[in-house]
């Protein structure tokens, strides 16, 4: 089973657009995870009709007991997130705050302190409009551990493109370098950057590959909105070449895209020309990977 | 006087905001700028000047002494991160994993595992007239950007008066590193664009924000491209459209190369003045 991971470093780059017209081409053949789990945007696209949700626990959180709390201090003490303040002469755990170690409910010396799981968010399985099915996510609001929920996703779209027998999962990948990404990245077998010809893309793009390189994954690279400078377009380049990374193709600066997303399209839908070709050039060579 | 540049989505021009709305400031009063995507920080690609401090920045993590150690596992047991392996005759220490708890170090009966400083980012302050800026940079390969951008707001906090207003440019997102970036903030000024990724990201936002119980006004960006939905959710919901900067291919040209948006086109100014105007009218009010 091959899993293509599509990242960018740089938000706004075209990522999820690209992803669901590469998820739109290859139609039935594909399982479709949404691992961009902060900030999930590509059922707006795929039309998904729910299947199943389950929530999602993850990561602990202290709770404090006033009954059997006698006040000690202790637990404020060895917190480093100073996350246990006197509040109305009661230790209060802050939930934005604690980190979800456990150490002050290791040494409260009354069994005060309990660590629950919480509950961060909810994955879904849903029926897409390609035929397929697709594997999203919510995280709640101000969540801790969105890497979790990302491995979570994975792995659940890994299960089902086993039991239905397909070969590839599409995988769309989180902004950053942190901790969602490097979840998304673990286990890929080729991964697509997507960027842009500015300085911010480029500096991200260059980032961002650090941290492929680190999981030695071999990666191409599709350039949007290439016509926006040309000279920085030659230095995306330049970069490729330089890294060994093949250039899957540019597209062109397009308002087609969001008029497709106002109407819940993938470009592939709406554009019958140039980018569509682009487009479906492109995931011949991704899927041969 | 805290203001936290944020979205939900990415890309949808916090950076342009930020760093335009700084140096416009600037022009008049003392301004701090500092860049909390530590994943990806780009505000330094728009900002130069001089370089007046840098330092690297470390969490502490255990570093295991085997001398004296007992082999008891208890750290081990303690760890709720799994950071912390006791692997046959061998104790594991897994830094990308530890969240600095320090509670396996302070726990060990032998003091097998002190706390030892690793480096997990740079901090770099430049200075430009009236401009401070501070970037941080987290290495790569570095999960956690929480704690880099936790000690980023130390060293704003530290080094500027309460009374000099300070723009935050935030992490994209709504998970912890956009929390820890923004919790500490005045006032939260959401960058958005008027499609339907961008509404339905902007929506996440500003749930976040309201559980943060924070005062927020909305900036929409490439004004004129996509639908209403985004001024139409906005007025239903009570959350000022402080500014809408116009849909125009020369700005993402401009902002390419590197450079400023307003000095060149005057739409983006005026537009920049709004927010200003905004900003002076919450602290007139809220007299910070």
């Amino acid at each position: 089973m091959k899993e293509i991971v599509i990242i960018s470093g740089k938000g706004g780059t075209g990522k999820t657009s690209i992803t669901a017209s590469l998820a739109y081409l290859a139609n039935k053949n594909v399982v479709v995870a949404d691992c961009d789990v902060d900030a999930a945007d590509m059922h707006l696209l795929m039309q998904p009709d729910r299947e199943g949700s389950e929530d999602f626990y993850s990561g602990l959180l202290a709770e404090i007991d006033q009954e059997k709390c006698i006040k000690c201090g202790k637990c404020a003490e060895v917190c480093r997130w100073n996350a246990i303040p006197v509040i109305d002469n009661k230790y209060v755990v802050q939930p934005l705050d604690c980190e979800g170690c456990g150490y002050c409910a290791l040494v409260c010396p009354t069994d005060a302190i309990s660590m629950n799981e919480q509950n961060v968010g909810k994955w879904f399985l849903s029926n897409v409009k390609t035929g397929t099915k697709m594997v999203h996510a919510k995280l709640g609001v101000g969540a801790d551990n969105s890497g979790k929920l990302v491995a979570k996703v994975k792995n659940e779209a890994k299960a089902l493109a086993e039991k239905e027998g397909k070969e590839i999962i599409i995988v769309d990948g989180s902004p950053g370098i942190g901790c969602p990404v490097v979840s998304s990245l673990s286990g890929a077998s080729y991964v697509v950057l997507v960027t842009e010809p500015s300085v911010s893309g480029i500096h991200d793009l260059k980032r961002v590959y650090e941290l492929v390189k680190k999981f030695g994954i071999k990666a191409g690279c599709i350039i949007n909105k290439a016509d926006i400078n040309s000279n920085k377009t030659k230095e995306i380049h330049t970069f490729l070449k330089d890294e060994n990374i093949e250039l899957i193709s540019e597209i062109p600066y397009d308002e087609n895209f969001t008029k497709a997303m106002t109407m819940g399209k993938t470009i592939v839908e709406f554009d019958d020309g140039k980018i569509n070709q682009i487009l479906e050039n492109s995931w011949k060579k991704i899927k041969k990977k | 006087m805290k203001i936290a540049i944020a979205s939900g989505k990415g890309g949808t021009g916090k950076t342009t905001v930020s760093t335009n709305l700084a140096s416009l400031l600037a022009e008049k009063y003392p301004i701090v700028l500092t860049d909390l995507d530590v994943e990806e920080p780009n505000s330094g690609l728009f900002i130069s000047g001089e370089k007046i401090h840098e330092e690297d920045k470390y969490k502490m993590i255990p570093e295991w002494k085997k001398d004296d150690c007992i082999l008891c596992g208890n750290c081990q047991k303690v760890c709720n991160f799994n950071a912390v392996m006791k692997l046959g005759e061998m104790i594991m220490v897994f830094p990308e994993l530890c969240h600095g708890c320090y509670a396996c170090s302070e726990l060990c009966p032998t003091k097998s595992l002190p706390m030892i400083p690793k480096k997990m980012g740079e901090l770099k302050h430049l200075k430009l007239g009236n401009l401070d800026f501070i970037e941080s940079k987290l290495i790569i390969g570095e999960e956690q950007a929480v704690p880099l951008i936790k000690q980023t707001l130390d060293y704003v906090d530290e080094n500027f008066s309460i009374r000099t207003i300070k723009i935050f440019d935030a992490p994209p997102g709504t998970s912890c590193p956009v929390i820890e970036a923004t919790k500490d903030a005045d006032l939260i000024l959401l960058v958005t664009e008027p499609t339907p990724f961008g509404l339905h990201d902007l929506i996440l936002a500003i749930e976040t924000m309201r559980e943060l119980k924070k005062e927020m006004g909305v900036i929409i960006n490439r004004f004129g491209i996509g639908d209403a939905n985004v001024e139409k959710y906005c007025e239903e919901n009570n959350i000022p459209i402080i500014a809408k900067i116009p849909n125009m291919r020369k700005i993402a040209e401009i902002y390419s190369d590197g450079n400023l948006i307003y000095p060149k086109i005057p739409e983006v100014k005026v537009q920049l003045e709004n927010i200003i105007s905004f900003i002076s009218k919450y602290q007139q009010e809220n007299t910070l």
